[in-house]
Formats: structure tokens, C-alpha cells, sequence
């Protein structure tokens, strides 16, 4: 295996080996269905209950208001039509923001071809909600806010708690996508007065594919998935009982380090933004400079474009360098012409956008690690401003392609 | 996702730069999109391309395609350079993803361009 330096843990993270070894069993001597009675059945029962109560004690809640589910997306959906459905004959408004994962903004889309009307709140140059405006948004029809904890990519934390605040006192339900931040920093569903909130697996050193939502006890939802009556009811399907066991180590392994790790990522967040700062000019840090999450860094670079800083990291000149992984927010790895919604949301403009780089840590990565990336970012970076020809040169017009007002990226084709 | 030959190019890109004196200058693209090409073009008495370099603001494919048009294009004849397709290009780099097919595969309209350029000084 080719040794490297893997900065892109808010895509994913490396199964702790602490959480495969617990898995094991239930693949191979412990492969019942916790449904069953025998006792092959109550082994993977207890199994699952024993994560349950893991994962509740992570967030603060208990252990019956946890529901398994195959991960962040699907908690996501699940939330949102769940609510939605159950609670239609109250009304049928919801609010959000518009700097959301698509796995909240697809299933809000989905609700508004439906008949349903959502507001999708604007966020500041930070990524941050005003928590006014959530509450001047709300009306009497509004049935759920939905907000994010900390964004995936520009690592801005909303203020959860004010939100949640209002929420309650005006009895409208609050979800909230806490895929990021679970397991990285302390999360408590009674502090954010949330109603139900996102869990996913493999952010965590979990295995991939399993999460969970967290639903208050009394919170109506109709289930996404019918079939049996697992998870009392609300969740068909036979468990994913090795991944259920590998999520409850995970959380358990997470909680034991809440105390150190987050003040260590932060320490190595702030070192990276920092350096770059410093030591690089015309760039600009997207998200908030305190108020993100502990292990997300994220820059533009001025006239250059995110996927060819991506591919140059990881795939280096010289052999004695490790390949590093970033993402970019570029719309060349989008699949789209139109770079990261979530930077334009923040008024980044677009060239700008085309050349941002999110690096996100772990407790895999080292300060050690973190050098190695500032030293061939700036390599990188250098590189590829020499070949650009437009960085230092200021804004130019469209010159193929040009629609009256400015440029249609399609009419190059 | 990238072929060995694109990775080839984006990392050793060939004749990168600027042309001294150019005869002809093409540029094509838009920073908001992503992409901005530009060849500078030398061409000889016999309008032959003397020499020829890009500079480019893109993805890897865009940086790939640039550096080999400028190697394509080296030592023909104006009309022979002209005949240099987006498809030949993205060929001799053994393919391209399909969705770098339009966006990132400017740089032979930018050698067109040149030539133009060139012509536009010349013809009259």
C-alpha cells in the first residue's frame, strides 16, 4: 500500500481497528437476526442494544429515541418526509437554509413539487443563519426547521441552540444534520433543543453504510422504509448487525476522546489556516474563522482551479513525497458546470469558487502531516499560477462563447 | 478517471508559456467557468509554426489538451494546424472522461484563434 496522507475525512474516515475487531463475530459465529428468539437471535439483539446505548450516550439522549438507519442521507430524507407526513394536516411549511447538503435540499425540493413551501434562509459571508431570521421566517403553517450543525464544506457551525430555543417556544419541530460534527465534538440534543438529529457512521471511524436519526420521544414521523416491525416499527429491514456493532464501538471510542481530540484538531485547524494566511497570498478562507468544526480547513485560491490543486496533491512529481487527498469545491468534480452551491451561497465569487480546497482532518492526522500539505500546497499552487493565464491580471471579459451578459459556460461546447 | 498520457501532460505539460514577439495570440474561455486558454504562436516565412505555447487556467484535462495541441501543432503549416479537431486531441491523449469533453477541450479553438489572429495581421 502506498503510504499517504489522507486529508478528506469529511468525506470519510478509516474503520477504526478497534471497530472491525468488535464487528467480527457477527459475520461469522454471530450472524443471527436480532428478530428471532433463538438464541442466535438474542446474541445480535443485545448486540444492537448495546450500540444503541452507546450512540444515546454520545448525544445525551436515551437509548429508545435512537433508530439505526444505512447512514446520513437516508436519516436526512427520513427526517424530513417522515415529518412531513406525519404532521401534513398541521401545515405545510418548512424552513432551511440555502447553503445545505443536497441530501436536505433534494428531499425539500421533492416536498415543494408536492405542494409543500419551503424557505430556504440566506446565510452571511461566513456560512452562518441569523437565528432572527429563522424566527421571523416561521409561520403558522411551518411544521419543521431543518439546519445543519457544522457544514460539510466550509465547516461554519449554525447556532443551533438559539435556534432550537425558538423552535420550542413557537412548537415547531427542529431536525438537525449533525453528520459532521457527531463523534468530532461534543454534541448534546438537549443543549441544541433538537427533535431529531442526523447520525452517520464512517465520519467517526465507523463502517460505512450505517447511521442513525435520533427522534425525540413523543416526535411523530412516518417511517421511509415499510416492511417488519423493526425498530419498533419505524424502520423495516433486517439489521445490519455488524455495522450496527461497528457504529456503537465507534461512538464509544469517539466519546472517550471527546475531551482531548476536539481541542487538538482545533489547535491543528487553526495552525493550517494560520500558515496559510500567513505565508500565501490572494486566497480567501471560506466559513467562519472560530465558529466551524474542529477538523475543517477550507481556501480559495485566486486564479487557479480546485480540481487541478486536487490531482497535483495526489499525485506528486517526486517519489519521496506522499500523495495527499483534499476535495475542492470546483465544478469540475461536481458533474455540473456550476461550482459548489454552498460557496456561491456565501457570495464567493464564482472563479473564486472554481479554485477552493477543503482539507479535513482526523485523529489520524499529525502536525507532521499537516506540514507535508503546507509545503506542497505552496509548491502547488506556485506551480500552477505560473501557467495561469489570468492570475495578477485582473477580471477579463469572456472572450469565446460570450452571452450578452457575460459568459455561457455550455456555449464553449 | 484520467489516462496515463493526460496525467503525463498535466504534470510535464510541454511548451508552457509565452511565445516572445508572437505572431499570433488566441485566447478562449472564462475565468467563471473554470477555463481560460491562451496560445501565442511564432510562425516562419513559410507559414509554418515555428514555435508555440500555452498558458491555461483549468482542470487537469484543460491543462492536458493545451500542452498537447502545442505539441500537435509544432512544425505544421497553418492549414495543417487548422485541421487539429477537439477530437484529435482528446485521441492522442488516449480519451477523456466524457464530461471533459466540451468544457475542458478548448485549447484547439485557442490555436484557432491564433491563427486567426495571425492572419488578421498578415492577409491585409
Amino acid at each position: 500500500m502506498t503510504e499517504s496522507i489522507f486529508l478528506d475525512n469529511a468525506a470519510t474516515t478509516r474503520t477504526d481497528p478497534e471497530v472491525l475487531t468488535a464487528m467480527e463475530p457477527y459475520n461469522q459465529d454471530k450472524y443471527g437476526s436480532p428478530a428471532t428468539l433463538y438464541a442466535l437471535g438474542s446474541e445480535a439483539k443485545q448486540a444492537i442494544d448495546g450500540a444503541r446505548q452507546s450512540l444515546a450516550d454520545l448525544i445525551g439522549a436515551e437509548a429508545k429515541e435512537i433508530f439505526f438507519t444505512s447512514g446520513g442521507t437516508e436519516s436526512n430524507n427520513w427526517a424530513i418526509k417522515g415529518v412531513a407526513d406525519a404532521l401534513e394536516s398541521r401545515g405545510r411549511h418548512i424552513i432551511t437554509n440555502e447553503a445545505e447538503h443536497h441530501s436536505i435540499l433534494m428531499p425539500c425540493r421533492y416536498l415543494e413539487k408536492k405542494g409543500w413551501e419551503v424557505t430556504y434562509l440566506p446565510v452571511d459571508d461566513d456560512g452562518l443563519v441569523d437565528p432572527e431570521a429563522v424566527i421571523k421566517a416561521i409561520r403558522d403553517d411551518t411544521v419543521l426547521i431543518t439546519m445543519v450543525h457544522g457544514n460539510h464544506e466550509i465547516g461554519t457551525i449554525q447556532p443551533i441552540a438559539e435556534i432550537g430555543a425558538a423552535a420550542r417556544a413557537r412548537k415547531v419541530l427542529l431536525h438537525v444534520n449533525s453528520a459532521q460534527s457527531v463523534g468530532r465534538m461534543p454534541v448534546d440534543v438537549d443543549e441544541l433543543s433538537c427533535d431529531l438529529l442526523t447520525i452517520s457512521g464512517h465520519k467517526f471511524h465507523g463502517p460505512k453504510g450505517v447511521g442513525a436519526l435520533y427522534v425525540r420521544r413523543g416526535v411523530r414521523i412516518t417511517p421511509l422504509l415499510l416492511g417488519g416491525g423493526q425498530e419498533r416499527k419505524r424502520r423495516a429491514g433486517t439489521h445490519n448487525v455488524p455495522g450496527i456493532v461497528g457504529l456503537g464501538k465507534a461512538a464509544e471510542l469517539a466519546r472517550g476522546r471527546l475531551d482531548k481530540e476536539p481541542a487538538r484538531l482545533t489547535e491543528l485547524r487553526d495552525y493550517i489556516i494560520d500558515s496559510i494566511d500567513n505565508n500565501m497570498e490572494d486566497i480567501r478562507l471560506n466559513g467562519h474563522r472560530n465558529k466551524r468544526l474542529p477538523n475543517n480547513v477550507n481556501f480559495s485560491f485566486d486564479g487557479i482551479e480546485g480540481e487541478s490543486i486536487m490531482l497535483s496533491l495526489s499525485y506528486p512529481t517526486s517519489k519521496d513525497k506522499k500523495p495527499i487527498y483534499v476535495s475542492t469545491g470546483s465544478a469540475c468534480v461536481s458533474g455540473t458546470l456550476e461550482p459548489s452551491h454552498i460557496l456561491l451561497a456565501l457570495g464567493v465569487p464564482v472563479e473564486l469558487a472554481h479554485g477552493s480546497v477543503r482539507v479535513s482532518l482526523s485523529r489520524e492526522n499529525t502536525r507532521e502531516d499537516a506540514d507535508s500539505f503546507l509545503a506542497a500546497l505552496q509548491e502547488v499552487v506556485e506551480r500552477l499560477r505560473s501557467m495561469s493565464p489570468v492570475y495578477k491580471r485582473g477580471s477579463k471579459k469572456c472572450t469565446s462563447g460570450s452571452s450578452s451578459d457575460g459568459c455561457d459556460c455550455e456555449a464553449a461546447s | 478517471m484520467y489516462t496515463e498520457k493526460v496525467m503525463d501532460h498535466f504534470q510535464n505539460p510541454r511548451n508552457m508559456g509565452e511565445v516572445d514577439e508572437a505572431d499570433g495570440v488566441g485566447e478562449v474561455g472564462n475565468p467563471q467557468c473554470g477555463d481560460v486558454m491562451r496560445i501565442t504562436i511564432k510562425v516562419d516565412d513559410a507559414e509554418r509554426i515555428e514555435d508555440v505555447k500555452f498558458k491555461t487556467l483549468g482542470c487537469g484535462a484543460a491543462i492536458a489538451t493545451s500542452s498537447m495541441v502545442t505539441e500537435m501543432a509544432k512544425g505544421k503549416t497553418l492549414e495543417e494546424a487548422e485541421e487539429i479537431s477537439k477530437k484529435s486531441v482528446a485521441d492522442a491523449l488516449g480519451g477523456l472522461p466524457p464530461q471533459k469533453m466540451h468544457c475542458s477541450n478548448l485549447a484547439s479553438d485557442g490555436l484557432k484563434k491564433a491563427i486567426e489572429d495571425y492572419r488578421s495581421k498578415h492577409d491585409s
